[in-house]
């Protein structure tokens, strides 16, 4: 059974349908991309997995390791171990980086029946982590986001992804907006998350980033709908050719 | 004074007329329902006050009797009936109290769950009858034995008046006259007990005081009044209040506060009120008209007031500076959390009169439910201030959309030299923020106690440490229910 199973999920955003019937399967310890073109869906079927609300499912089904996550709340969801890395980080002024991940953390353990971390216990388990990451927790004392850089809001999000350890890790669009030498550092951390336990979906414009962290899957998303999937080379086709040959498909 | 047996024969005589009754036991522990001269003579002589304190208590009473009520706040309450409340009682006998914390409603004992406090606490706070070998007591006893080692008085007003008849007098009604307005002048007239504090000269207080430790706390929240005199070059921090709700009977409030700070003097004040704010639909809870006023007498004096304001049904109040001497410096720090029904009229006057004075005003409001709130603040800059400065930043979050802010700060400034800065702002939690918290797992009131409590920071800055956690829970607490 794979980690993550979506069939015929159908979902419209202010009554427009966006997803028009998406079948994707991940297995634990695999990396898949996502590819297309503006508006194609990418970003509505990262919402639509984690549970925004306005985004509104009309069929199908998600199920991780077997259970039905459209019934959940996002919270629920998150504690089971969805983690969505977002494409634009969002500022929460006057909240230290620490307060909010360890509540964070807390909440997920809390769910799972774990004791919760101290102040203490946390501060050495996020130094932990960073430490792994290669990452200075520096920006951890700073409120959440606030005046980072993009490059900075990235790394946060990989860095919260390390100390929540997901089942589950949709990154969406991760590389918009970094340089180089913080792409690779994002990249980097990427990499590191990978592991057996944990199944991974990347939504990205471009190559670029698949020239660091190499999917197991490449799908192409077009009109809401996965139109071709295929091995990694299948983004050198696409960085070639565009997305123009699914225009003429459509039409 | 000895108790004036005549004053108190004439109520005696005078309660015949009272619909409720007059209740009485032979120490006379109450006086009955309503609001005259005789219950004003009633209290001074309970409290065998000299007669220059009675005086002054009945001037107020007259006074008052004249005065209009304060209309110009930005609330709404049907008109108070003076007459259907007790001026006068004498601390509860522990028997009329719960017998333990079984008996108390459990509500209250979840909100002292959710805010850690310790059962020994819980029973006090709720006014559990406890043993006279109560913890809280030996600890008060020791720190004021530890206090007067330095000199420093710490004690009920009505205490002081016996002991220092002389500083009572010279500052009592020195900053808030009795007449200032409608409620002070309540208060002034009957006021039943408070907190007096005097630091000596140079002496700097070695803890924070507070009304949680006077010992004997009497039955005195309804109209309390708060003395504090530092001398020149001493320091002292106040707390006042308590993040846990107190079990009160009382409807209206009508406290007096007056801090004198004498040259390179420094007081802080803080609060933490949260009183009965009534239920979601708006019945019930506490009328709080609270009267608080500092002045700055001395050179390079210093009053720093910082609040945070979470129940009653109604909150009146602006602790405000009087800046007289050079160089003063007057600060103000506030969080008002107002949910479902509550409204609050609430800031500061920074009056300055010295050269070279400068005030600092931020204050942040949440408003919640269907509550509405006003953010009200004077700074005047009176002809001789020369080189005054002020800066204010007046903060506001929405929560849901049948709430409302408020912002109304008044500036006169009659010195060309003056620098005056308002900075004022009116956010929402938005949307992205929520939803950002509740992907990394936290619940919906997780969150919104994590972006208030992000969005007050600056003033819960300003708590003392063991303080500053509380308010903090205290802040999600009062939010509950407010989204989703």
């Amino acid at each position: 059974m794979a980690l993550l199973e979506i069939r015929g999920l159908r979902a419209e955003v202010d009554g427009q349908e966006i997803l028009k019937g998406i079948d994707l399967e991940i297995d634990s310890g695999q990396v898949h991309a996502i590819m297309g073109p503006n508006g194609s869906g990418k970003s509505t079927l990262s919402y639509v997995l984690s549970g925004r609300d306005g985004y509104e499912v009309t069929g199908g089904e998600v199920l991780l390791d077997g259970k039905d996550l459209l019934v959940m709340d996002p919270e629920e969801r998150a504690c089971e171990g969805v983690f969505l890395g977002f494409q634009y980080p969002v500022e929460i002024p006057g909240v230290p980086g620490t307060t909010f991940l360890k509540t964070a953390v807390n909440a997920v353990r809390r769910y799972r029946g774990e004791s919760e971390f101290d102040a203490m216990q946390f501060v050495k388990f996020v130094r932990g982590k960073a430490k792994e990451f290669n990452m200075s927790d520096d920006m951890l004392k700073r409120s959440v986001n606030s005046g980072f850089s993009g490059g900075e809001k990235k790394r946060n999000e990989v860095l919260q992804m390390a100390v929540l350890e997901p089942r589950l890790a949709v990154l969406d669009e991760t590389d918009s907006g970094l340089d180089i030498d913080a792409l690779k550092l994002v990249a980097d951390g990427v990499n590191t998350m990978r592991s057996p336990d944990r199944a991974m979906l990347m939504i990205t414009h471009y190559q670029r980033l698949l020239d660091y962290v190499v999917p197991d899957v490449i799908h192409v998303l077009f009109g809401g709908q996965i139109v071709k999937s295929g091995p990694k080379e299948l983004a050198l086709e696409l960085e070639k050719e565009g997305y123009y040959q699914f225009f003429e498909t459509a039409a | 004074m000895v108790v004036n047996t005549q004053t108190i024969e004439q109520v005696q005589s005078a309660t015949e007329s009272y619909k409720y009754g007059f209740v009485t036991d032979i120490e006379m522990d109450h006086a009955p329902k309503g609001l005259s001269e005789d219950i004003v003579r009633f209290i001074s002589a309970k409290k065998e006050e000299p007669e220059w304190l009675l005086e002054w208590r009945l001037k107020a009473y007259h006074r008052w009797l004249t005065m209009p009520e304060p209309a110009w706040a930005k609330v709404s309450h049907s008109p108070i009936d003076y007459q259907d409340s007790y001026y006068y009682a004498a601390p509860k006998s522990p028997d009329d109290g719960p017998k333990s914390l079984d008996e108390v409603d459990p509500k209250l004992l979840e909100t002292y769950e959710k805010l850690g406090i310790p059962l020994k606490e819980q029973e006090m706070l709720a006014g559990v009858a406890v043993d006279a070998v109560f913890d809280s007591v030996s600890v008060a006893t020791t720190y004021k034995a530890k206090l007067e080692e330095q000199g420093i008085i710490f004690c009920s007003i009505s205490e002081a008046v016996q002991r220092c008849p002389k500083l009572v007098q010279q500052y009592m009604g020195s900053v808030v006259p009795y007449a200032d307005n409608k409620h002070s002048c309540l208060n002034s007239a009957v006021y039943t007990d408070g907190s007096f504090v005097y630091i000596p000269k140079g002496v700097r207080c070695p803890m924070e005081l507070s009304t949680y430790f006077r010992i004997n706390a009497e039955n005195t929240g309804q109209f309390e009044r708060t003395l504090i005199i530092a001398d020149e070059g001493s320091y002292v921090s106040y707390l006042e209040g308590c993040t846990a709700p107190m079990r009160d009977e009382n409807q209206l409030h009508a406290a007096v506060v007056e801090l004198v700070a004498l040259d390179d003097a420094e007081i802080k004040y803080s609060t933490v009120q949260n009183w009965y704010p009534g239920d979601e639909e708006g019945r019930g809870g506490i009328y709080n008209f609270v009267t608080k006023r500092g002045a700055c007498r001395g050179r390079n004096s210093k009053i720093s007031w910082t609040q945070i304001e979470t129940g009653s049904a109604i909150t009146w109040k602006y602790p405000s500076c009087i800046l007289e001497g050079d160089n003063s410096v007057g600060e103000f720090y506030s969080v008002a959390i107002t949910n479902n029904r509550q409204q609050a009229d609430t800031g500061t006057k920074m009056i300055h009169i010295g050269r070279n004075t400068s005030s600092t005003i931020i204050s942040k409001g949440i408003s919640a439910g269907r509550a509405d709130q006003t953010y009200r603040g004077l700074v005047k800059i009176m002809p001789k201030a020369s080189g005054a400065r002020n800066y204010t930043q007046c903060d506001s979050l929405l929560i849901g959309d049948e709430c409302g802010a408020h912002t109304v700060p008044y500036i006169e400034s009659r010195n060309t030299s003056a620098k005056v800065e308002h900075e004022a702002t009116t956010a929402k939690i938005s949307e992205d923020q929520l939803f950002y918290c509740l992907q990394r797992g936290m619940s919906e009131e997780e969150a919104v106690a994590l972006i208030v409590n992000g969005f007050c920071r600056e003033v819960m800055q300003q708590l003392p440490m063991e303080f500053a956690v509380e308010a903090q829970k205290l802040v999600g607490i009062s939010l509950e229910g407010s989204v989703g």
